[in-house]
């Protein structure tokens, strides 16, 4: 283990000091993150130097682990394992992951694509996270250190408490060719920060939706499945009239926040709109 | 304060200095080894003036933990000229008032030149998305899209 240790201005003008220690392996650095409480993983950087950056107070300690298993990808059978240390630029070179590709595009700039990691926005604030909206869709499975596994959705639930434990991989399903679909809707063009995100499973049988999984990103505090939406899409057809009773079902049991972006009511306004035009596979 | 040693090539050069350890890579060039042109803007990955290259890829330094970039190679706007011979990138932009104030101008040109070492001949749609993470606020981007697509003519020119 190397450390070292840093002065960070503080916006009142006092320093703090930050110490960063760089561990071989994921255990390693999955030991160091639970001792003392004080402690932040850093993956790729995107959000933990920029609370450095701007002096965050909430803790004192930087945990980083150089373990090549963390950027591995790799197929298990319907299922495809994703190392939390992969970066959006590698997600999008990846031919296992084609099926990503366009998700990881609609994040950042390519700068940020270079270190943003896939475990990294699994805890982004919102309204960022678009990419774990997507993962949500697709039944994502995330593997603690220590190889415990949950559904995403449980760590997402577990996040807004506050628990941040270290994530080593994300197992999600590979949708069958088309049956994935993802728009992310900005004020920005060509892209930036989410108004929504909106990612679609939706597998078929017979011409019909069965077990669909929808996810919305930056329509909560974290990204969230829709489960209204899914349920009124199944058995239905994927047209207007088949779509008509999800659309309804859009917001049901969301309260989307506020930001500089857009308001709670907006989002909730717009929401149906951009689901029927992913739905329908119409142009943004 | 304890200081780390890290060492990397800047723009073809060995360094090898001493870091607050944690530091930033944008504090270390600034700072540390004096190369300026990199520019400290927004500090949370949101503007790309700070755009550099390590190892021919895009960078944000402000985001960069400074050690991660041990022993490899840090390329800024400062390796673009050869004293006073301009980089065809710095040329199509002075020619096509692609810099107003200038503040983003270095990092746009490291962008432009990822986009341009990885894909020679790119289309605007390339282009538009190699700059989607560097803001300008002078310009409204037109005149640097047509530099970076111009300096692609030139260099395929150049290299033909």
């Amino acid at each position: 283990m190397r450390s070292g240790c840093i002065w960070v201005s503080r916006h009142d003008g006092a320093v703090m000091a930050v110490t960063v220690e760089t561990y071989a392996t994921a255990e390693e650095a999955g030991r160091a993150l639970r001792t003392g409480g004080d402690a932040r993983y850093l993956g790729g950087g995107t959000i933990v130097m920029r609370a450095i950056n701007y002096g965050d107070q909430s803790f004192r300690r930087v945990v980083r682990a150089t373990d090549p298993a963390l950027r591995q990808v790799r197929a298990q059978g319907a299922r495809v394992e994703i190392g939390s240390g992969v970066t959006m630029a590698e997600v999008i070179d990846s031919r296992e992951l084609a099926f990503l590709a366009p998700v990881a595009r609609w994040i950042g700039g390519p700068a940020v694509r270079e270190v943003a990691t896939v475990g990294g926005n699994l805890f982004a604030e919102h309204p960022y996270g678009d990419f774990a909206a997507a993962l949500l869709a697709l039944d994502a499975v995330v593997t603690e250190v220590g190889g415990a596994t949950r559904p995403l959705e449980a760590l997402l639930s577990a996040r807004t408490r506050g628990t941040q434990p270290l994530i080593t991989a994300v197992s999600v399903m590979r949708p069958e060719a088309g049956a994935f679909r993802f728009a992310k809707v900005s004020r920005v063009k060509p892209k930036g920060v989410s108004v929504m995100s909106i990612a679609a499973w939706l597998p078929q049988q017979g011409g019909r939706i069965s077990g669909a999984r929808i996810a919305y990103g930056a329509m909560a505090a974290t990204p969230i499945r829709t489960m209204g939406v899914e349920r009124a899409l199944e058995g239905k057809t994927l047209d207007a009239a088949g779509i008509a009773p999800a659309l309804s079902a859009a917001t049901d049991g969301l309260q989307p926040p506020s930001d500089a972006l857009a308001s709670g009511w907006y989002r909730r306004e717009v929401a149906p709109v951009h689901l029927r035009r992913l739905l329908l596979g119409e142009a943004a | 304060m304890s200081k780390t040693p890290l060492q990397f090539r800047l723009n073809g050069a060995e360094k090898a200095v001493f870091v607050e350890a944690g530091s930033n890579l944008l504090d270390v060039l600034r700072r540390g080894v004096g190369d300026m042109t990199p520019k400290y803007g927004c500090g949370q990955g949101a503007c790309g003036t700070c755009t550099v290259l390590v190892e021919g890829r895009p960078r944000l330094a402000c985001l960069t933990l400074a050690e991660t970039v041990s022993g490899q190679h840090v390329e800024t706007a400062a390796s673009l000229s050869d004293g006073p011979d301009l980089d065809p990138l710095q040329d199509c932009f002075m020619e096509h008032f692609a810099a107003q104030c200038g503040y983003c101008t270095p990092g746009m040109l490291m962008a432009a030149k990822a986009l341009l070492d990885r894909h020679p001949a790119p289309s605007r749609e390339q282009v538009v998305e190699a700059i989607s993470g560097n803001i300008c606020r002078c310009t409204g981007y037109e005149p640097i899209i047509t530099a970076i697509l111009d300096a692609a003519t030139r260099r395929g020119r150049r290299a033909g």
